[in-house]
């Protein structure tokens, strides 16, 4: 698997990249952003944890830049990410409690937009000059309309004003979290208003893409061969389906980036507290050593998500196989 | 396998003539902009370029000015009411267009210069340098970027967060790598045409050639290239606006939003402060969407066709239900058909 062995090179190296950023950023920067943060924090925190940000920092230990730079990937590889200073616990800690929300909303969503879009998609390009095309417009509309104001609107309209969704959080307060049904389906009802603002906004490309190449594949001599044969209409679409959504899959990598910033926002509009809620405090609060977990764990989650993508595409493209 | 809609004329069956020559740039201009979808999207961007212009100056008051009484439902007086600050909101709009504007203009140029030198070179080039410079974009490619310049901006001084010029610039190192990845898959195709050859030959420099002979033939991927990462910044903007990492004393929509959020005017249905930059955003964002959409039935005349709806098909003389393998090409002004077309005689017929 030549090809798969090529993307996870650059995978690594764009983990390398991330976790390098994250050490140099606050070493180089002008104005000493974390002199000025340990400043602040002078008697709000315990020594000890003083202590930890200095370490995390290299400040005021008199190492030499490359001499911090190993003891910070040893941290990393004993699973340390330093001590969030607003939470006071570390940030390994708020990101395992956090994490699982994003990452089952954002996966639920990508699914169900992909899937959704590419039918659409599908739909769209076979049956090109139908009514179908007056979804076209409406989709730019959405794809253009930040996510987190499509939440908000969504969040007034369906939730404050006509209660069709719960608003506001992840389930039901008061609830036990646990394998129990009332737990889940308070969870999924909860989650339904987020993943929907997701969903119509993230469609949009898929189903355009999909159309587009549906248009041009449809064109293809073995298309015509297919429907020569006599074969019934639903074959003759998946075939042509089959090499068009190629390009869908090879293009995940872009889109999931896009769709996972504009998830971030989500979160915040409708207070679910995933990893979007805790940038946003790390933000306010310049808590800079949750902010680097939370992009470096971002980071590493979007990493593995276009990995997945590769191997569906190895699955999905013969030539690829055959290379290897 | 195509039909020349407009080709009327009968051509000698038989008689092949030559690939359609590169029109010349004025061709190029008076043909984009003839389908709806352009003009709808020329005429909302040219009406924000304007506002982005002249927004302040038309402005009744100062999007500071907190004078006024406070909450005001929208009126004569205050278009879009006030804020709770006591600010006009129409003011604050009409001033938030320039930042925003200006902001993913330079995002998009800066990126888009990037993309095409990095991706031309790397095109061009091939061997180490390619290996290098590809890599150097999926790596980009890969990072989430608006993570990235959350972090980036939260560690600028205030006076940097403050500065849209280089605020655009930042956002720009996030957005050039998917345009420098198209540019370098044409770029490829391209210099392997004989034209590129007989430069080379000729003995034109390395940098001439990929500048001036492969560039002008990838000008509408550049433009596709440009409107989508100015899309793509003025949404980053937006959300770094939103999120409080930019500076919130700059006006801008996503400034706006910041504070109508903060002040929590989604939940007292104070719609005429969150409402209007939103739907600014969105129609910004429509106009250069339509934009692309042109550019890139431009480059695919196959989409062109495609776009059309059931009367606009018959009235360009296209067979009511399109049939398989046959795509009709709608040209709006007579050229010389291609060989294809040709060889099989007048218009209309396919195969």
């Amino acid at each position: 698997m030549i090809p798969l062995a090529r993307k996870l090179v650059v995978y690594v190296i764009t983990a390398w990249v991330a976790i390098t950023v994250n050490f140099l950023l606050p070493r180089l920067m002008p104005g000493n952003p974390i002199q000025t943060m340990i400043g602040k924090l002078q008697g709000r925190v315990t020594p000890a944890m003083q202590q930890a940000i200095q370490l995390q920092f290299g400040v005021g230990l008199h190492q030499s830049l490359w001499d911090q730079y190993v003891s910070y990937w040893s941290q990393l590889f004993h699973g340390n990410l330093g001590q969030s200073i607003t939470l006071s616990s570390p940030v390994s800690t708020v990101l395992g409690g956090t994490l699982p929300w994003t990452i089952g909303l954002l996966g639920v969503s990508t699914v169900i937009s992909f899937v959704l879009g590419t039918l659409l998609g599908i739909a769209l390009g076979w049956r090109r000059g139908s009514w179908l095309d007056g979804l076209l417009p409406l989709s730019t509309f959405f794809q253009a309309v930040p996510y987190f104001f499509l939440g908000t609107v969504l969040l007034l309209v369906f939730g404050s004003d006509l209660h069709w969704f719960p608003v506001l959080g992840n389930y039901q307060r008061g609830l036990t979290p646990g394998w129990s049904w009332a737990f889940i389906s308070s969870v999924i009802r909860y989650a339904e208003l987020p993943v929907i603002t997701i969903v119509l906004s993230s469609i949009a490309g898929w189903m355009l893409g999909m159309r587009n190449m549906m248009v041009t594949t449809m064109d293809e001599d073995f298309v015509l061969v297919a429907r020569a044969k006599g074969l019934p209409t639903r074959k003759v679409v998946t075939y042509a389906a089959r090499s068009a959504i190629l390009p869908s899959v090879a293009n995940f990598s872009l889109a999931i980036g896009l769709v996972v910033s504009g998830a971030l926002l989500v979160e915040l509009v409708f207070n679910y507290p995933g990893v979007g809620n805790l940038l946003l405090q790390a933000v306010l609060n310049q808590d800079y050593p949750l902010l680097q977990g939370i992009f470096l764990v971002i980071t590493l989650t979007v990493l593995a998500a276009n990995l997945i993508a590769d191997f569906v595409y190895v699955a999905l493209d013969p030539r690829v196989r055959q290379e290897a | 396998m195509s039909v020349h809609v407009d080709d009327l004329a009968p051509l000698p069956a038989g008689q092949l003539t030559p690939v359609a020559p590169v029109k010349g740039k004025v061709g190029r201009a008076i043909r984009l902009p003839r389908s709806p979808k352009v003009i709808a999207g020329l005429v909302i961007i040219a009406i924000f370029a304007i506002l982005t212009l002249i927004g302040p100056w038309v402005a009744p008051f100062s999007p500071n000015d907190n004078s006024f009484a406070q909450n005001l439902h929208p009126s004569a007086a205050h278009w879009l009411g006030t804020s709770n600050l006591g600010a006009d909101i129409f003011s604050q709009l009409l001033n938030g267009a320039r930042a925003t504007m200006v902001v993913g203009f330079i995002a998009g140029l800066v990126a888009t210069v990037l993309s095409v030198i990095i991706g031309i070179t790397a095109g061009y080039l091939g061997g180490g340098a390619d290996e290098g410079l590809s890599l150097a974009a999926n790596v980009f490619l890969a990072i989430p970027g608006l993570p990235l310049l959350i972090v980036l901006d939260s560690y600028l001084p205030a006076s940097g967060r403050s500065n849209t010029l280089l605020i655009g610039v930042i956002i720009a190192i996030t957005g050039w790598a998917w345009g420098a990845r198209v540019l370098r898959a044409q770029t490829m195709s391209v210099k392997r045409r004989d034209f590129v050859e007989a430069a080379r030959i000729v003995g034109e420099s390395r940098i001439r050639i990929m500048f001036f002979e492969v560039l002008p033939n990838l000008v509408a991927i550049v433009a596709s290239s440009f409107l989508f990462t100015m899309l793509y910044s003025i949404g980053t903007y937006i959300a770094l606006a939103y999120l409080g990492v930019t500076s919130t004393s700059v006006w801008n929509w996503g400034t706006m939003l910041y504070w109508a959020q903060s002040s929590n005017a989604p939940l007292t249905g104070a719609w005429w402060w969150f409402v209007p930059p939103g739907l600014c955003i969105a129609l910004v964002g429509m106009g250069l969407a339509l934009l692309n959409f042109g550019v890139d039935e431009f480059i695919n005349p196959r989409l062109r066709a495609a776009g059309l709806s059931k009367k606009g098909m018959r009235k360009a003389g296209l067979p009511r239900n399109p049939k398989l393998g046959l795509t009709p090409v709608v040209r709006n002004r007579p050229r010389p058909a291609t060989a294809a077309a040709t060889a099989a005689g007048p218009a209309k017929v396919a195969r």
